[in-house]
């Protein structure tokens, strides 16, 4: 039962990258900005996770809900700080700015904690579930279930709540948008700390699945969800959650048929096949769902 | 008005850094005996005290230091004492060929121990030949140090104290087919790494000419985080005994995915395993019926072993280290070769090294081959809860 181990190893590594895709699709959506500092976002996310737990002593869901709190005041900050004032720049200068701050918080967690990686604490024990011959951690589906969740939330929230709704109106036309009164800066802020949020759940989930946390942790994983993104139609919801799961479903493969080297090589394979024959991603067309 | 006082305290400074360099050239040009003083012998040592693997340098200086006054309490060699010349190379290489140059022009060491990296090593090999001085590096593990990769020639004044890395996978596989009675085996190699890739090669060569089988290899990059995907392949191809070359901070994760999907073979790696930080990613029970080789155990029931972790205990108030036991191992290493030499030339101390046969000492019993490599004794670390205890001794 070698192909279902395979499939849920794959299901799993797919959501993480699933949810911190959404951030990235949700942010390019809404200011057309793709925002390479996300990636260190979840890093931070993992940190807050980690001390959480092992300073604070906090319990696994208060750990998670700590780490979104501040992840979701840090992406608004950075908005703020960063990209607020040169929403009417040049792509190019708000693209390179995102780098910049992407340094910025990988170096700055450097020169306050040093490089060292932490290991995580091992919450869930060994319990395991044996199905078919396929063995699955206890964590495993936690953080299935948690992922489940947060997705189905997000959805609800941009569809059934009075700032989705301003959210998806911004990210339709904004100018028409402020024109019915909808706080632009606000919708955008909003956007920002949801998206972190995510990250920063996903870095703790992250944590958890492979244990070992650095300051540089947000690269690799960072640009595959990128990679999710633009799979799935970047600015499209729907599209970075299928995206995600597609990519970690397709490098678990790539691994089980013995190719592991070459497991990120694939990854960029598909970005660059998707930006040549298929620019709008798997959903990019659906324009009404973009956020 | 300071400024100005301070460039002319740099002219001063300047000015006699070069008298002194002229007495040192004119006190230094005649010198071709190399020990001075009366009834002495220097040694001189080129360690990491500083920078980033300052623990490796530090644990090795302690060691020599160590034994240069054991044997000085017991007369010494040949009547004459050991002095020590402690330089610190601050773990950098262009740094450690300067501290070389200085030992052997200036402080006329009869031989020098250091360095505890590879590549602070290799940074003397030149002024080892051009000076004439014997090196024994008491960790230095990589082929080059004394072997020419191009010409494949044997540079003449380089020596260690350590094994070097292929012997490691032999150990593993020996281990492997003898105690563990493994018939199946699957490599899973770090390919970034040419230590790890080196401890493969061996390890395949070996366990094939055992008798053994290799039913599955697979690779992984330094980075990576994710092996289940792969891990699920081994443990398709169901195989006795997993070798796992590579350094601690993938091999904690991938002792902990593979005891998380129910891979219960033991597992073995090479000294790259030896960390702390190993126990705390792969979790203390995952860690059961895993083992590593290593220079040395400071639990070998050995008296030899046991009388230097007491001694060490006694100077310094810690468990030695490797890095201490060789750097102690390296120290004997050299005075017997002057013993045998009855005398501190240089010359005559390397003649006597290359010779070195059957010396017992704390990592083992030592002879030096052709390579100028030591033929010695590998220990066996096995895990037992999170703790590294000895498992057993193993011969080439």
């Amino acid at each position: 039962m070698d192909w279902l181990q395979q499939l849920l190893n794959g299901i799993s590594l797919g959501s993480i990258y699933a949810l911190i895709a959404l951030g990235y699709t949700m942010v390019y959506g809404i200011v057309k900005l793709i925002n390479f500092a996300h990636g260190d976002v979840f890093m931070l996310g993992a940190f807050i996770g980690f001390y959480g737990l092992t300073a604070l002593h906090l319990g696994f869901i208060p750990s998670i809900l700590l780490a979104m709190a501040i992840t979701s005041i840090i992406g608004v900050l950075i908005e703020r700080v960063a990209y607020r004032r040169l929403r009417n720049s040049p792509r190019i200068a708000a693209l390179t700015t995102a780098i910049g701050v992407s340094l910025f918080i990988e170096y700055t967690t450097i020169y306050i904690r040093g490089p060292q990686p932490e290991a995580y604490p091992d919450l869930f024990g060994n319990d395991k579930l044996h199905i078919l011959g396929a063995t699955i951690r206890a964590d495993a589906l936690i953080i299935l279930l948690i992922s489940i969740v947060l997705m189905l939330l997000l959805q609800w929230i941009v569809h059934y709540t009075k700032i989705g709704k301003a959210m998806r109106a911004v990210s339709y036309d904004a100018e028409a948008a402020r024109l019915m009164g909808i706080s632009v800066d606000r919708t955008i802020s909003w956007t920002f700390a949801l998206g972190s949020a995510l990250a920063g759940a996903a870095g703790v989930i992250f944590g958890l699945y492979y244990t070992k946390i650095e300051p540089l942790m947000g690269l690799i994983p960072g640009l595959k969800a990128f990679i999710a993104a633009v799979l799935g139609g970047i600015g499209s919801i729907p599209g970075a959650m299928i995206g995600g799961l597609v990519l970690g479903l397709v490098e678990t493969w790539v691994s089980a048929l013995g190719f592991s080297l070459v497991r990120d090589a694939v990854a960029f394979v598909i970005l660059i096949l998707i930006l040549l024959f298929m620019p709008q991603g798997l959903f990019g067309k659906n324009v009404r769902e973009k956020v | 008005m300071k400024a100005r006082w301070l460039c002319r305290g740099n002219w001063l400074a300047l000015m006699l850094v070069f008298v002194l360099a002229l007495t040192a050239c004119g006190t230094g040009g005649g010198g071709g005996t190399a020990s001075n003083g009366k009834g002495e012998v220097k040694i001189g040592l080129n360690l990491e005290l500083s920078g980033n693997v300052a623990s490796y340098g530090t644990s090795a200086a302690n060691g020599a230091e160590l034994a240069a006054e054991e044997i000085n309490n017991a007369g010494g060699v040949n009547g004459l004492t050991i002095k020590i010349v402690k330089q610190d190379n601050r773990s950098d290489n262009s740094e450690s060929a300067n501290v070389a140059v200085r030992l052997m022009t200036q402080d006329k060491v009869s031989a020098i121990i250091g360095a505890a990296t590879s590549g602070n090593t290799k940074a003397m090999i030149q002024l080892s030949e051009e000076n004439k001085i014997p090196v024994v590096s008491p960790t230095a593990t990589a082929d080059s140090v004394t072997v020419d990769e191009k010409t494949g020639k044997v540079n003449e004044y380089m020596f260690r104290a350590c094994f070097i890395d292929p012997f490691q996978g032999k150990v593993a596989a020996q281990f492997a087919l003898g105690e563990l009675g493994a018939k199946t085996a699957a490599v899973y190699t770090d390919t970034s790494s040419d230590y790890a890739k080196g401890l493969a090669a061996s390890f395949k060569k070996a366990f094939t000419e055992g008798g053994g089988k290799i039913v599955q290899e697979e690779s992984y990059v330094q980075g990576d985080k994710e092996f289940r995907s792969t891990l699920t392949r081994i443990k398709g191809a169901n195989p006795d005994f997993i070798y796992v070359p590579g350094y601690y901070e993938e091999v904690g994760l991938i002792i902990k995915q593979a005891r998380e999907m129910d891979i219960q073979a033991p597992m073995m790696g090479g000294d790259g395993w030896d960390s702390p930080k190993l126990v705390e990613l792969a979790g203390k029970t995952n860690l059961n019926n895993t083992f590593f080789t290593n220079h040395y155990s400071s639990q070998d029931p050995d008296p030899q072993v046991q009388k230097f972790v007491k001694a060490y205990k006694d100077k310094y108030g810690s468990d030695p280290d490797g890095f201490a036991a060789l750097g102690y191992d390296a120290m004997y290493l050299i005075a017997d070769a002057i013993k045998r030499a009855g005398s501190s030339d240089p010359v005559k101390i390397h003649d006597a090294l290359a010779q070195t046969k059957d010396l017992q000492l704390a990592t083992g019993k030592i002879s030096i081959d052709e390579y100028h490599n030591p033929v010695k004794s590998a220990a066996i670390i096995e895990f037992k809860d999170g703790e590294q205890t000895f498992r057993t001794k193993i011969n080439p």
